[in-house]
């Protein structure tokens, strides 16, 4: 078999966070019953005008300076026609031939590699409705809720080669999209959508070979395993002889495979021209300044300042500053402990695991950061000893209880009792006459055994160095 | 340019237009006169011209994003030929 090597582009689209939709003043909320949040502007009944809305225009211009791109001086809108009941008006709002922003870049890295990925263009758009099979009747209900909720599309260049780099390139993207607060990203509630645009090609060729469409990908772990399933696919039509062909597929994330999708492929000619019921939009120097001027500090900065001002290293200020809910909450616990490398090694570490737990790609913070910033202190004072701060750390984070309320309740507080402690450091010694004489023998290995019986005693409310100290001691 | 029997079944069937055969030769007539008008106008010369986007002279109309309480929801649905359940009903559609 040949050597092949897949090309990948993606188009994503995100929904943004503004309260009203794109062209009318209906509210984006999500959920909410069906057609209640419903206007004749975005049920697309005949004679309503619709009105852009300005946020949408301030955040793609925001999102397009962030992302390395020009931003179009004079831009328009276009009719996107197609005949399909999520969007009533039988044509979707869109840009096609002047898009808000063009000819960006984002930089991605990971484990064997760094690199930059080209955006082609952004462009706003509307959102469509959502469609539900009703199976007892056989029929579909539509439901517009959704419909005219503004999203921007984020095509990017083909620059993709493996799935790994499509993950590093939307974990970037969905941080920044996140720093800007132009967009909540929740990928399981459709505000951040992918579609893959994947082909294979023997390693060497230049040109592209033809290349599938894939939709439904609702989790980064999806994505992944859809990339990997389409390769595959794509690499046994071409060795068995066949041709790929150029279509949109569904991915079936249950099933771990995707099919051809029909429907608008039939007819996959939608007339663009220009929207005669909205004026074009002018971008000037003056207003891209101003929006620069409001730009807050993006992951890139924020982790060059955790390096040098923080001293943590690349990649774990990279980790940190990559989710801006654990940046913000690293800030809030360092601004209390002042100890950049502890509260890093805390969110690296215990945090993080449960932080992440779950099937979706959400990322949950349950605990105040002065409660973390509590049983940090607890530690540096001696209170408790790290093993005990992890313990309390995974106690008290599902229902935000106060840590020093815990170690009390729970009495887990280290013997302040000096005297005691030493006691029972000759006790052992004294019970363990034949690890002694191993010991002094050169064995120093089994010092960990006595150290553990000492804590087991102290039922693990002691300092394990000191202990280690006061036996080396003892045994000289 | 000829306008064939092919491109009239394909341009009916875009707007989704069920014609009979005498609107079919009908239309094919309205559509050559139009496609012939095109052609007088790609004689001139607009290379100096900017294309035009848009007939009135606005730009930048904009609506500030504040909610306004969306229409009652038996408003919405007074004009659907069908509804249930609060949504309207359509036709069986798979993706």
């Amino acid at each position: 078999m040949k050597d092949y090597e897949m090309v990948i582009g993606l188009e994503v689209h995100t929904e943004l966070s503004t309260k009203t939709k794109i062209f009318c003043s209906c509210t984006t909320e999500f959920g909410g019953e069906p057609n209640t949040h419903c206007c004749p502007i975005c049920t697309g009944m005949p004679g309503v005008l619709p009105k852009l809305n300005k946020k949408v225009v301030e955040y793609g211009i925001a999102v397009g300076l962030a992302t390395n791109c020009s931003i179009t001086p004079y831009g328009k809108f276009d009719r996107k026609n197609y005949f399909y009941p999520d969007l009533p008006k039988a044509y979707q709002i869109s840009q096609l031939y002047l898009p808000i922003c063009r000819d960006g870049f984002i930089e991605i890295e990971g484990k064997d590699f760094k690199k930059k990925i080209g955006i082609h263009e952004i462009h706003m758009e509307e959102d469509a409705g959502k469609l539900i099979h009703d199976p007892i009747f056989d029929t579909t209900r539509a439901d517009y809720n959704r419909c005219g909720v503004p999203l921007l599309e984020i095509v990017s260049e083909p620059d993709f080669r493996s799935a790994d780099e499509v993950i590093a390139y939307l974990e970037t993207l969905k941080a920044i999209l996140q720093y800007l607060g132009v967009s909540d990203c929740k990928m399981q509630e459709g505000s951040l959508r992918a579609d893959v645009n994947l082909s294979v090609r023997p390693k060497g060729q230049t040109e592209f070979g033809t290349r599938t469409e894939m939709k439904n990908l609702n989790s980064f772990r999806s994505i992944a395993r859809a990339i990997a399933a389409e390769k595959k696919r794509q690499i046994e039509v071409l060795e068995s002889g066949e041709k790929v062909v150029q279509e949109t597929r569904r991915w079936d994330d249950d099933a771990g495979y995707s099919y051809a999708m029909r429907s608008k492929e039939d007819a996959q000619d939608y007339r663009y021209f220009p929207e005669p019921d909205l004026a074009p939009v002018e971008i000037s120097e003056e207003w891209k300044a101003e929006i620069r001027a409001t730009l807050p500090m993006l992951p890139k900065e924020r982790r060059n300042k955790y390096i040098e001002e923080f001293g943590l290293s690349d990649y774990d200020a990279g980790l940190i500053t990559g989710i801006k809910a654990l940046a913000d909450y690293f800030d809030d616990v360092n601004a209390i402990v002042n100890d950049p490398k502890e509260v890093a090694n805390w969110l690296l570490g215990s945090f993080m695991r449960v932080a992440k737990e779950g099937e979706d790609d959400s990322f949950r913070i349950l605990l105040d950061p002065d409660k973390l910033a509590k049983i940090i202190a607890m530690i540096k004072t001696n209170k408790i000893n790290r093993n005990t701060g992890k313990d309390v750390f995974f106690a008290v984070w599902k229902d935000n209880l106060d840590p020093e309320v815990y170690v009390e309740e729970h009495d887990l507080a280290m013997v302040g009792d000096d005297d005691l402690v030493k006691d029972t450091v000759a006790k052992i010694l004294a019970e363990n006459p034949k690890t002694v004489e191993q010991y002094k023998g050169g064995k120093t290995k089994v010092l960990g055994f006595l150290v553990g019986q000492c804590m087991k005693e102290l039922k693990g409310k002691a300092d394990p160095g000191t202990i280690n100290a006061m036996l080396r001691e003892s045994l000289k | 340019m000829i306008i064939t029997d092919e491109i009239i079944e394909y341009v009916s069937s875009l707007a989704r237009l069920d014609l009979n055969a005498e609107e079919k030769i009908k239309i094919k007539g309205e559509i050559e006169k139009i496609i012939d008008y095109m052609d007088i106008l790609n004689t001139l010369d607009t290379a100096d011209v900017e294309p035009m986007s848009h007939v009135l002279p606005a730009v930048n109309v904009f609506r500030e994003d504040e909610v306004v309480p969306s229409y009652p929801r038996d408003e919405i649905l007074k004009n659907a030929p069908d509804s249930d359940e609060g949504a309207f009903r359509v036709p069986k559609t798979v993706e």
